[in-house]
């Protein structure tokens, strides 16, 4: 048991697996994390910028007409996507840029897949006066074009990532590279809940404010705890966000939906926990899609923000001990839940959410019409509408 | 005692500095790689360091990614690493693998460790396992009767050093900057202020790593290091030379300077 109370451990996962050269940095951002926790001047200042700037609280849609196609359970969707800039990731960089100038630093730099982070990054650099370099795979600048003029017109320069797969986890190796070159001046805004210690804890700890809001919202449109909680995972921010507050609720499953690509049965998916194996990728210690000589794996998902070969060490955790539950999604299993949520309830998702959503339509059919479910809405989909119209065939 | 504790009793001996090469496994091509490791040993590189390529490594810069992604694509693995490795013990030159730590876990701590030992090996180099997850790789380490080497930077300081360097065999890896792997122009101050401080706290060899690629600079570390490596000027000379007869020439000249400098420095 003392490995799992050791800090940045969960259980066998998570931990540091690092340059020597980051770890001061690693223990400066950790101390200034758990100072600022306790602090409550740092904690009112974000509270107030969540209140006039990002949005939150976030609301509770409950969506019958979607629901009919789960079996008839009462479906609740806590709408992230209603954040500025469009998705959860905007709670996990404000945290992280106020923590920035707390450390005294004027440069920030961050990793994207979808552009997502990328544009919460530079949002949030803007707000703030911070200088913003973005690493972004090149493969998903073409794929997310539009984020990437977002960014640019917030200010923050973006660099495309040539090497390796060119996408996230390359952006993620290049970033990496840029801090450890970097790291007197320099904060790396993380945008999940993966990598080193302490970024699982401190990004978790940025986005639990989601289940905090719903668990309580919930209680108050049904009165009672949901049956079962879903979010999508790719390494898992919004998944951790939604889910941390219901931990102790034993009777309340934890469903987390990874990327299944073409199928986890196929080369081509992005499901780390359901078709990976335990070792170590970008500094921590979990699931990871890997070869038998410990070489990652290029992932595959329709979904750029799930496209990563890699989970969260809490995760990895919480499937180990039982008590979330891990699904593959597959690509056409998500589109067709992309368009039922469009066409039924008004809501155009990300792709990525649209794989909690495509989870819903199994779940609610096995636990029947008197379960409650309740899905993290973890983006919208405005920056999906040029692969949505590819993949449907509606020309723009 | 490893081939390459000794190798600092004999480097000390002479009041010199040693010369380590790093050549990625598998690089150019496999047999390509096991002729440059002969080049290295008839050169006067003093001890040679196989690299272990890997898919995401983050502590390499743009030479060393290159050649990793190459010798990748040939489909290099824990073979070619172990065959090269044992081609460069053969050939009676003190050596070690470089590698990321997730190779090591896939391949078995334990077992790795022991072939390491089996082809003739005296260490590893594992640039991303902090000591605080290194636990299990000392183990297993001391059971083999290999080398630990662990890189310690310039942001390293006080019970931190202590603790890195107190667990390093054969040397420790200092790393003359903060940054990554490449060829640069010139040396920061930062590296003889770092093994001045190591050197307060530990009386293992200490060798100095990152940017090194010239006689001048090598000669520089010498005056205060007890090794000098040098990798991406050796790939810089392979790639940008026409075929592999001329990369190898090319090597062994800059092999001829270093071993020159390494000894000009005191």
């Amino acid at each position: 048991m003392s490995r799992e109370l050791s800090p940045g451990h969960f259980g066998e996962f998570g931990g540091r697996y690092v340059p020597e050269a980051l770890v001061g940095a690693l223990d400066e951002l950790e101390a200034a994390h758990n100072a600022a926790q306790l602090d409550p001047v740092f904690q009112a200042e974000l509270a107030h910028l969540h209140k006039t700037y990002t949005g939150r609280p976030s609301i509770i849609t409950e969506v019958p007409r979607f629901a009919e196609h789960a079996g008839g359970a009462r479906i609740i969707l806590k709408r992230e996507d209603l954040n500025h800039t469009g998705s959860h990731k905007i709670n996990n960089v404000l945290g992280q840029a106020l923590l920035t100038k707390r450390l005294g630093k004027k440069r920030v730099i961050a990793e994207t897949g979808a552009g997502q982070h990328g544009v919460a990054s530079a949002t949030a650099a803007a707000l703030m006066g911070l200088d913003c370099v973005v690493y972004m795979g090149e493969e998903d600048t073409r794929r997310q074009s539009l984020n990437v003029a977002r960014m640019k017109l917030l200010g923050a320069e973006v660099v495309p990532v040539t090497t390796g797969s060119k996408t996230l986890k390359d952006a993620i190796n290049e970033a990496m590279r840029d801090w450890v070159t970097n790291v007197e001046t320099t904060n790396y805004l993380f945008g999940t809940v993966a990598g080193p210690h302490p970024f699982p804890t401190m990004v978790r700890d940025f986005q639990k404010i989601i289940g905090i809001e719903a668990r309580s919202q919930v209680l108050e449109l049904t009165g009672r705890l949901p049956d079962a909680v879903l979010a999508c995972v790719g390494g898992g921010s919004n998944a951790i966000g939604i889910f941390h507050e219901f931990i102790p609720d034993a009777d309340v499953r934890l469903i987390g939906l990874e990327a299944g690509g073409d199928g986890v049965d196929t080369p081509r998916h992005a499901s780390s926990i359901t078709g990976g194996s335990p070792g170590v990728l970008h500094g921590a210690r979990s699931y990871l899609l890997q070869d038998e000589n410990g070489q990652t794996i290029e992932s595959h998902s329709i979904s750029a923000g799930l496209d990563y070969p890699g989970v969260g060490p809490e995760h990895a955790y919480l499937h180990d001990l039982g008590r979330a539950e891990y699904r593959p999604i597959t690509d056409a299993q998500a589109m067709h839940a992309f368009a039922l949520l469009c066409k039924t309830e008004g809501i155009i998702p990300a792709i990525e959410t649209a794989h909690a959503l495509a989870g819903a339509l199994q779940v609610g059919n096995e636990l029947g019409p008197d379960a409650i479910i309740l899905i993290n809405l973890s983006g919208r989909g405005d920056k999906d509408v040029q692969t949505a119209a590819a993949y449907f065939g509606i020309e723009i | 005692m490893t081939s390459l504790d000794e190798l600092f009793v004999k480097t000390r001996a002479e009041n010199r500095a040693a010369l380590i090469a790093y050549i990625p496994a598998g690089y150019p091509t496999h047999e390509g790689c096991k002729r440059v490791i002969e080049t290295f040993a008839k050169s006067g590189v003093d001890a040679i360091e196989i690299g272990f390529p890997y898919s995401d490594p983050v502590m390499d810069g743009p030479t060393i990614q290159a050649a990793a992604e190459q010798s990748l694509a040939a489909g290099t693995g824990a073979r070619e690493v172990f065959e090269s490795l044992k081609h460069a013990t053969e050939l009676g030159i003190p050596s070690v693998v470089m590698t990321y730590w997730n190779p090591i876990e896939k391949y078995g701590v334990d077992r790795f460790a022991h072939d390491i030992a089996a082809n003739g090996g005296s260490g590893v180099i594992t640039p991303d396992l902090t000591i605080d997850e290194a636990d299990r790789w000392i183990e297993s380490t001391h059971s083999n009767d290999i080398n630990s080497i662990f890189v310690i930077a310039p942001s390293t300081v006080g019970e931190r050093l202590e603790k890195v360097t107190s667990h390093c065999s054969g040397f420790v890896y200092a790393a003359s900057i903060m940054g990554v792997t490449g060829a640069r122009g010139g040396l920061s101050t930062g590296a003889s202020d770092l093994v001045a401080r190591t050197r307060a706290v530990t009386p293992t060899p200490i060798a100095v790593g990152l940017g090194v690629s010239t006689r001048e600079q090598a000669k520089e570390i010498a005056g205060f290091a007890d090794g000098v490596i040098v990798g991406s000027a050796f790939i810089n000379a392979l790639r940008d030379a026409p075929d592999l007869e001329t990369g190898l020439e090319h090597v062994a000249q800059l092999v001829k300077e270093l071993a020159l400098g390494v000894r000009e420095g005191r």
